[in-house]
Order: C-alpha cells, then sequence, then structure tokens
C-alpha cells in the first residue's frame, strides 16, 4: 500500500510517471472487476490527464500537490470520461455536460480519476445491493455486502485499486461502508464541501466526502475539497485547516446509547478497545448521553424521503435520462418512465416522502420530525459543552451477508443507526478502522466533533493511527 | 343575463393575484439571460433551469432588491426574514418537478394600495403579502406532438396577493391598473402586458346583500388585458347570480377567459386539486435583511404614481388625461418639470397636449416601450407662445408633435413653417377691410346686422384664408365687430 504522498512525490521526483501509476490502477480495477465496484472506468481521458501531467512534471511546471494520483468517483458524481449513471436505469445513458465541483478541484490538484464505483441508485440504501448494475462485493469476504451506499468506493480503496475514493454521505454512506472494509472514511461538517454537480438525494444533509487507507491521506483530500462554492448557495466561508500539533488532553464521550446489548459485541469490545488506545494517547474517555439519538431513525426517514421525493422529481422522462417507449399520454411518460428507471428502494422513498409532505400529513410528520431534528441538535451543542469529541461504533453490526436484509427495510436502514444522527445535526464525522472480527471482517469506531470542528477529527485519528490493528 | 334589478340584490365580492414578472438581468436562481423576447426557443437556459442532476438554485440579489422596491410601491412592509419553498407538481414546462415559492414565509408583507376610480373616488385595496416565486417554460401544443420552451423558466415573479376588498368590476380594473403602473414606476417590471410581463387571476363570488359569509369563489386564470379583466368579472357575475337565482349553487374551481367568445369557461375543480406537498428548499439560505438596507434600497424609488397625482392636484386635469399622462413616464416626468419650472399653466397646457398625443386607450401598451423626445425648454417655449397667441391652438399641436418625434426649437420650427400669428392691429386691419369690401360678404353682413351672429363665422374665416392662416382669429372677429 502507498500513501498519496509517497506516490506523488515518487511521480514528481521522476521514478514513476502519472501514466505509468494511471495504468497500473487501470490494470489492477480490470483484475478486481469480479468485485462488481466499478461501473466504468475512464480510460481514454485518463491517460490523457496523465500525459498531460506528465507534460508539466517535464517542463517544469507545478503539476499541483495531487499530481498523478489516480482516484474513483463514486457514480452519483458528474464527472467526465462515462456516464453518469447514479447506478439506476433512469441515467444509463447520462453523460454529464459539466463536473462536480469537488471533482474539478482534485483534478486542478493533478489528480486523475479512473473510473466510477458502484453504488445504491440515487445513494438509496447501506449495503449497495440496490444498483441497477449488480451487487458489490465487501472487500474482506465476497459474499459479505460492501454496505453503502457508496460500497464500490470503499471496495476500490481496500482494495488499494486506488489510494482515495470519492463518495457521498447522506446519513452514513460513507462511514458506513468504510467501516465495512476496513478504511477511512471521512463526512464532513455539512456545508464544507460543495454539492454541486452531484445527483441530490436529501439537500439537507448531503455531504461530499471521500475514502483513504490513512487518516492523513483523509485530511490531504478534503483539504482539496473544501472550501466556499459560489454555485453551491449552502457551502460555508472557507474555515479548514490541518492542527500543527497532536491534540492534547481531550474529553472525548462514548455515547451509551450506542453500546447498548443490540449492538454486537465484537464491535462493542473493539470500540471499548479503541477507547483504550485514545486513553493511551493522553484523552479521557468516559460515557456520555444522547438520548434523542434513539428518535433518529425515525426523524431521518421522514425528513430524507421528504427531500428525496422532492429531489427525485426532475427525473421525468421528459429532457432527458429514461423515457418509456410507447407512451400514449403524459400520465403514462411520468409513471411509465419513472417505474422503468427507479429501482424499489427508490420508490419506497418517493412514497413516504410524498406521503409525509402530503396535505393533512405535513405537520403530524414531516413538521414534527423537523422540530425533533432540532432537539437532536440542541442536544449535541449540549453535549459538546463537556465533551470535545465523541465516540460511539460506526455500525452496530461488521458487514452482513448479501441478501440478508433485503426482505426488511426496517433492518436494513439499522445499520445507519449510528450515522444517521450527526448526519441529521450537520456535524463532521470520521470512521476509524479499529479491528477485525473473529470471522475476519472490519469493525469500524466513529469519531464525531462539532460542527467546524473536522481538523480535529483528523489529528485525532492520525494520532491514534496503525496501534496494533492490522488492516 | 340577469337583469340589473336581480344583480342589485347580490354583493360581488372580488380579490386579485397578480403575478408581475421582474426586470432582472438574470434568472431567479441561474445566470442565465432573463429577456427571452424575440429571442430562439431554448436560447435562455442555464443547466440550472433545465433541472439538469447536481444543479443547485443561486438566489439572485437583484430580484431581492426588485422585491424590496415594489413592497414601498404597495405600502407593504418588507420581511426580515423570508425563505423559499418547493411547489410540487407535474408538468413538463416545470423541469425541476417543483416550483420554487415562498409559500410560508414571504418577503413582501400587508399593505395596501388606493387606486382612483374613473368616475372620481379611490378603492382602497389591502394587499395580504407578495412573494417572489419562479416562472414555468411554455408549451405549444400541436395535433400529435407539444413543443416545450424553457426561455422562461426561471423568470422571477413577484405574486400580490390582496385581500378581497374589491367589488365591482369598475374597481378591480383600477385596481389592476393601478398595481400596473406602480410596479413600472417603481423599477420592479417592463409592465409589458403583451409580452405576458403582468398576468392577472380573479377570485370572484357572489352572495346575497346583507349576508355574513361569501359565496362560493371561481377563479379566473391569466387574463392579461384591463378590458378581459373587467369583462370576465362581469360575465361571471352574471353566471353566478344566475346560478343561484335558478336555485343551483356555485362550485369552487378554476375559470379561463375565452376571449374570442367572451365566456369564463371550467378549468379545474377544487375536487380535483392538486396536492403540491410544499416543503422548505433546502438548497437555499433564509433571505435576511436588515431595516438599514430595506431603507437604502427603498430610497432609490422615486416618484410613484401617487406622487404625481399630488404634485398635480392644481391643475384639474380630467382623470382620463392624468392616467395617460402615467401610461407614458417620460410625459408624466415632463409635465411635473414643466410645472415646477414654468407654472400651472404650461404644466396644463402641455399635459392635454401628451395625453391628446397618445389617446386614452387604455388597454393599448405600445407606448410603454416608445421613446419620445421630450425637451422641457421647448415645450416650455410652446407653451408660453400658444398663450401669448403667437401661434394658433392648431399650429400649436401640429408643432407639439413634431417635437415629440426629435424637432427642437419651436419657434423657429414656426417661424420656418409660417405659422405665426400676425397680431399687428393694422395690418390685419387692412385684410378685415379689404373683406368688408368684398361684395361677396354682403350677405354676411346683413346677417350680423340682423342679429344672425354666427354669420361672423364665414368672414373670419375669409381674412385667416386671406392672411394665409396667419391672422390671429380673436383680434380679426374684434376689427369686424369694430366696422360692422
Amino acid at each position: 500500500m502507498v500513501t498519496i504522498t509517497e506516490l506523488h512525490d515518487r511521480i514528481v521526483r521522476g521514478e514513476s510517471t502519472a501514466r505509468s501509476e494511471v495504468e497500473a490502477a487501470l490494470e489492477r480495477a480490470e483484475q478486481a472487476s469480479g468485485y462488481h465496484a466499478l461501473l466504468s472506468l475512464t480510460r481514454e481521458r485518463a491517460l490523457e490527464r496523465a500525459d498531460l501531467v506528465d507534460a508539466q512534471i517535464k517542463n517544469g511546471e507545478n503539476p499541483g500537490v495531487l499530481a498523478g494520483v489516480p482516484f474513483v468517483v463514486k457514480d452519483n458524481f458528474l464527472a467526465f470520461g462515462a456516464p453518469t449513471t447514479a447506478a439506476s436505469r433512469m441515467l444509463e445513458d447520462f453523460t454529464a455536460p459539466l463536473q462536480a465541483e469537488v471533482v474539478e478541484r482534485l483534478e486542478h490538484a493533478g489528480a486523475i480519476c479512473i473510473g466510477k464505483s458502484n453504488l445504491d441508485a440515487f445513494a438509496h440504501g447501506g449495503s449497495t445491493e440496490n444498483s441497477a448494475f449488480g451487487v458489490t462485493n465487501n472487500a474482506h469476504d465476497m459474499t459479505k455486502v460492501a454496505g453503502g451506499s457508496s460500497g464500490g468506493s470503499a471496495v476500490v480503496t481496500a482494495l488499494n485499486i486506488v489510494p482515495f475514493a470519492l463518495g457521498s454521505d447522506t446519513g452514513g454512506s460513507i462511514r458506513e461502508p468504510a467501516s465495512f472494509n476496513g478504511v477511512y472514511g471521512y463526512k464532513p461538517t455539512y456545508g464544507m464541501t460543495s454539492r454541486y454537480g452531484v445527483v441530490a438525494m436529501a439537500s439537507s444533509t448531503d455531504t461530499m466526502g471521500c475514502f483513504t487507507t490513512t487518516a492523513a491521506d483523509a485530511e490531504l483530500v478534503m483539504g482539496i475539497m473544501a472550501g466556499k462554492d459560489p454555485k453551491d448557495s449552502t457551502t460555508l466561508n472557507d474555515y479548514f485547516a490541518p492542527l500543527a500539533e497532536a491534540p492534547k488532553s481531550l474529553k472525548i464521550g462514548l455515547i451509551q446509547e450506542s453500546m447498548t446489548d443490540d449492538v454486537d459485541p465484537e464491535v462493542r469490545s473493539a470500540v471499548t478497545a479503541y477507547a483504550d488506545t485514545l486513553r493511551a494517547a493522553g484523552h479521557t474517555v468516559e460515557s456520555a448521553s444522547l438520548p434523542m439519538s434513539k428518535y433518529a431513525l425515525a426523524i431521518y426517514y421522514i425528513v430524507v424521503p421528504a427531500e428525496v421525493t422532492s429531489n427525485l422529481a426532475r427525473y421525468d422522462g421528459v429532457r432527458y435520462g429514461l423515457r418509456a417507449d410507447g407512451v400514449k399520454a403524459l400520465a403514462d411518460l411520468y409513471g411509465l418512465s419513472r417505474d422503468q428507471g427507479f429501482m424499489p428502494e427508490n420508490k419506497r422513498r418517493i412514497m413516504i416522502g410524498s406521503y409525509v409532505l402530503s396535505s393533512g400529513f405535513y405537520d403530524a410528520y414531516f413538521q414534527q420530525a423537523s422540530k425533533a431534528r432540532t432537539l437532536l441538535i440542541n442536544e449535541y451543542n449540549d453535549l459538546f459543552k463537556t465533551y470535545d469529541v465523541l465516540l460511539s461504533p460506526t455500525a452496530p453490526t461488521p458487514a452482513f451477508g448479501i441478501g440478508e436484509n433485503t426482505d426488511d427495510p426496517v433492518k436494513m436502514y439499522l445499520a445507519d443507526i449510528m450515522t444517521v444522527p450527526p448526519s441529521l445535526a450537520g456535524l463532521p464525522a470520521i470512521n476509524v478502522p479499529v479491528a477485525k472480527s473473529g470471522a475476519g471482517l472490519p469493525i469500524g469506531a466513529q469519531l464525531i466533533a462539532p460542527a467546524q470542528q473536522d481538523a480535529l477529527l483528523f489529528a485525532l485519528a492520525k494520532q491514534t493511527e496503525g496501534g496494533n490493528y492490522d488492516r | 343575463m340577469a337583469s340589473q334589478e336581480t344583480l342589485n340584490k347580490y354583493e360581488l365580492t372580488i380579490g386579485i393575484e397578480s403575478h408581475v414578472q421582474l426586470k432582472t438581468a438574470s434568472k431567479l436562481f441561474s445566470p442565465a439571460d432573463n429577456d427571452a423576447r424575440d429571442k430562439e426557443p431554448n436560447s435562455c437556459v442555464h443547466p440550472i433551469d433545465y433541472g439538469l442532476p447536481g444543479m443547485l438554485p443561486l438566489l439572485n440579489k437583484q430580484a431581492i432588491d426588485l422585491a424590496i422596491r415594489a413592497g414601498k410601491a404597495m405600502n407593504c412592509a418588507i420581511a426580515n426574514v423570508s425563505r423559499f419553498d418547493r411547489k410540487h407538481y407535474f408538468y413538463p414546462d416545470l423541469p425541476n418537478g417543483y416550483q420554487i415559492t415562498q409559500m410560508y414565509q414571504p418577503i413582501i408583507l400587508a399593505g395596501a394600495v388606493e387606486a382612483p376610480l374613473e368616475k372620481g373616488g379611490v378603492v382602497k385595496v389591502r394587499i395580504n403579502h407578495a412573494h417572489l416565486e419562479a416562472d414555468a417554460g411554455k408549451l405549444t401544443h400541436y395535433d400529435t406532438y407539444t413543443l416545450a420552451d424553457y426561455n422562461r423558466t426561471g423568470t422571477p415573479l413577484i405574486e400580490v396577493v390582496t385581500e378581497p376588498d374589491i367589488h365591482s368590476a369598475e374597481q378591480a380594473k383600477a385596481f389592476c391598473q393601478e398595481l400596473h403602473r406602480l410596479m413600472i414606476y417603481a423599477g420592479v417590471s417592463y409592465g409589458d402586458l403583451y409580452h405576458g410581463n403582468q398576468r392577472f387571476d380573479v377570485n370572484i363570488s357572489v352572495a346575497l346583500k346583507g349576508s355574513s359569509e361569501l359565496g362560493k369563489r371561481a377563479e379566473i386564470k391569466n387574463l392579461n388585458s384591463f378590458r378581459s379583466i373587467e369583462r370576465a368579472i362581469a360575465y361571471e357575475y352574471n353566471r353566478q347570480v344566475d346560478l343561484l337565482e335558478a336555485g343551483e349553487r356555485v362550485v369552487q374551481e378554476t375559470r379561463g377567459w375565452h376571449d374570442a367568445k367572451q365566456v369564463t369557461f371550467s378549468q379545474r375543480s377544487k375536487e380535483n386539486a392538486q396536492d403540491y406537498r410544499y416543503m422548505p428548499d433546502p438548497d437555499i439560505p433564509p433571505v435576511e435583511l436588515t431595516n438599514e438596507y430595506i431603507a437604502e434600497v427603498q430610497a432609490t424609488v422615486s416618484l410613484l404614481p401617487p406622487d404625481y397625482r399630488k404634485k398635480w392636484a392644481t391643475l384639474g386635469l380630467d382623470a382620463s388625461v392624468v392616467n395617460s399622462l402615467l401610461g407614458t413616464r417620460q410625459f408624466a416626468d415632463a409635465v411635473v418639470a414643466i410645472q415646477e419650472q414654468a407654472g400651472d399653466a404650461a404644466a396644463r397646457r402641455t399635459a392635454n397636449w401628451f395625453a391628446s398625443a397618445v389617446g386614452a386607450s387604455d388597454d393599448d401598451q405600445s407606448s410603454i416601450m416608445r421613446e419620445y423626445t421630450t425637451h422641457v425648454g421647448d415645450l416650455i417655449t410652446l407653451a408660453d407662445m400658444t398663450e401669448k397667441a403667437d401661434i394658433s391652438s392648431s399650429a400649436a399641436k401640429d408643432l407639439f408633435n413634431e417635437l415629440l418625434n426629435g424637432a427642437t426649437n419651436p419657434r423657429v420650427l414656426a417661424e420656418s413653417k409660417n405659422l405665426l400669428q400676425v397680431s399687428d392691429e393694422a395690418a390685419i386691419a387692412k385684410i378685415v377691410d379689404e373683406v368688408l369690401a368684398d361684395p361677396a360678404s354682403a350677405a354676411s353682413i346683413a346677417d350680423i346686422k340682423a342679429g344672425k351672429d354666427k354669420a361672423i363665422g364665414y368672414l373670419v374665416g375669409q381674412i385667416m384664408k386671406k392672411s394665409q392662416g396667419k391672422a390671429n382669429p380673436a383680434l380679426a372677429q374684434k376689427l369686424i365687430r369694430e366696422r360692422v
């Protein structure tokens, strides 16, 4: 395994070239095609860009801090070189006329996108089983799910196909698959990264983050993606800067509601052990309570489907995307195109969202959920008066079996129970790979910081990196 | 048709919603050109307007400023915090599947507009609120297909919603005309009705006079001329009264106006009403405005129609003259300037010239867009020349029209056209004597002597003819009387 910095240095020093690194990454991707982590390779464009970077280096120009570093984007980011499908039939043939802001920023820094990864269609799901183009297998066990919705990006990172991959995280879509595949997964403060050019899921919690194999790499990549974007009104003014020194004597709260008997014992003991690692680094870890967290899933599965039903309304078969054949009336154009273009989970969320927004139910559901969301945020604010950082498992179990939860949406949603609360509050959170189960499946711990304290999370993750855990 | 007597048993109640397109340079949420007049279909469309995946709305600050100005024009308070919501429905003219509007916290709060009535007096109409929203695209239907043009998609609108304070078609028309003028004078809209810059939805109900409850209302959508507003209301008043008189009920519904047939027709009843599933738009942060900022923007609004009326109160102008002046802001401003520089008499004279130059046709919007030349100095000179009888009143009108179309220096113009009147008594007396000596005049002279005073007209006419129109007719008449 090579870190981003090592790879970049090798290329810039002339020990390697962008072209050979990109070719090697494409080769690894093809060899790993059995995992079904990638929906497309952007070979032609990647090689062109690699030659460009190599020419820049030859001419003594500054090729950027990610010069020649190959990466993968989740296929809900608009990007050149291949269609942007969101893993749906609806957008199967959709070619983006522009690129997502974060992709632009990474390319500007010299990084090279080699392919687009699988996901639950429109990012709806926690296992990448809802893709219209097949299930992605876990990097550690082909019979287990990759997690989701950014399953493909987690797997390509865990398989060392590329040193980093992009994901979107709405309620855990980066952290949970990172946990299942044993890599770092970073979900920034809401508004730290631009949503421009990413197929919207739930606008009020969508964030763009990354998968890496080291905490330092996550910090490096997020530093390039971060910052105000005039094209996304919800981005925050530039605030992110890595901490110069390792944090000392932090007060860390271990969320007790996330350590109950419902949680897998191996997960609990792995997180308890990680708490000891944190203590060994000089921090205090004590039990903290977030009572509103028990309502988080209920809130999430009202607010998010409401935004989903709204954000998916544009896929109507009129201007782009799938248009059903043999349509005779306008209602059929909509009904048939959307029936054929969306996956069952998409339809479920559209129905729930339409219901909670409909006249007569808005006050009882959407309005109530919005109020409860505010109470949850208030509870976090109170907790952060006492604690600098919060700790929990990332997911209640290691990766589950493919097909195990597909008939039970509620069981599926429970995989998000730890990751959803920080998403509703817009807080930054990171999955730190901390252990493996007896069956050899990765287990992750989640660190959560107050809004805009992203730098603290990277510093803490770097400080506790390695330990006795072999990824 | 119900008889007037029957109609009189019922009270008509009207509330109005008006969509005003704002004259911003770009759209409400995208950088696309907002002026699509005479442009190719789908040439003013940004990916944001087209609803591409991953696009996010960017609120146009100029639209906020124009809404603040509109608020001043309608005497409305402006909200310190307002928000945008999504209104969902599927239609091919709506790329996102939702319209961005302000359902819960509009930017313009309650206020009132006083509209002068043609027959004197005013109607005061309270404004409930006005909100910002994005317009939809335009569909053109053919036999087997439909074409969509998204040039209009995202054009900023404010939707003005009144209280049901209007009780006649005349009042409704007067209010709509005044609202239209206010939006133009506040610099909010071009006000070009032909191009759909302002559209009116009229809510109409009738109830027996003295009844404590309003009747079921019908909403007539998308009226775009003042005449159609007046006629649609008159039609609807009759239709609803006829229904009630026949013991039937009025259905709450949306109706259209068929201009060729001059009738309203049912479009959609409340039973089929859509559920718009309103939701706060999470892509757009709240609009926060300080009182200082609101005041700063409103300070840039210049004179509004009521200000002109106040200034002209001493001129004694007919209401129709005032309205036609206000119909072309250049004229209104010129009259104000003339009043300030040369006084009421000159202002009154020019006001009437302006009014007759454009006519009184209130549905004709062509004058709004036309450019005229109005050099105040020249107009004052012309008024002065007329006052002093240097030119005849008909010559003055001709000169006035030339000035409007670019001519300058009316005195030189009058000289070159030989229009200056001769007021030299000796010169006119000579002509008078010649005409009286003409045997053809004998009959008229006899008539005058016999008390048929009208006969003097023939003689004056002869004098004007001989002087090639330059004789001062009043002076000529005086000299004839002295001699006969």
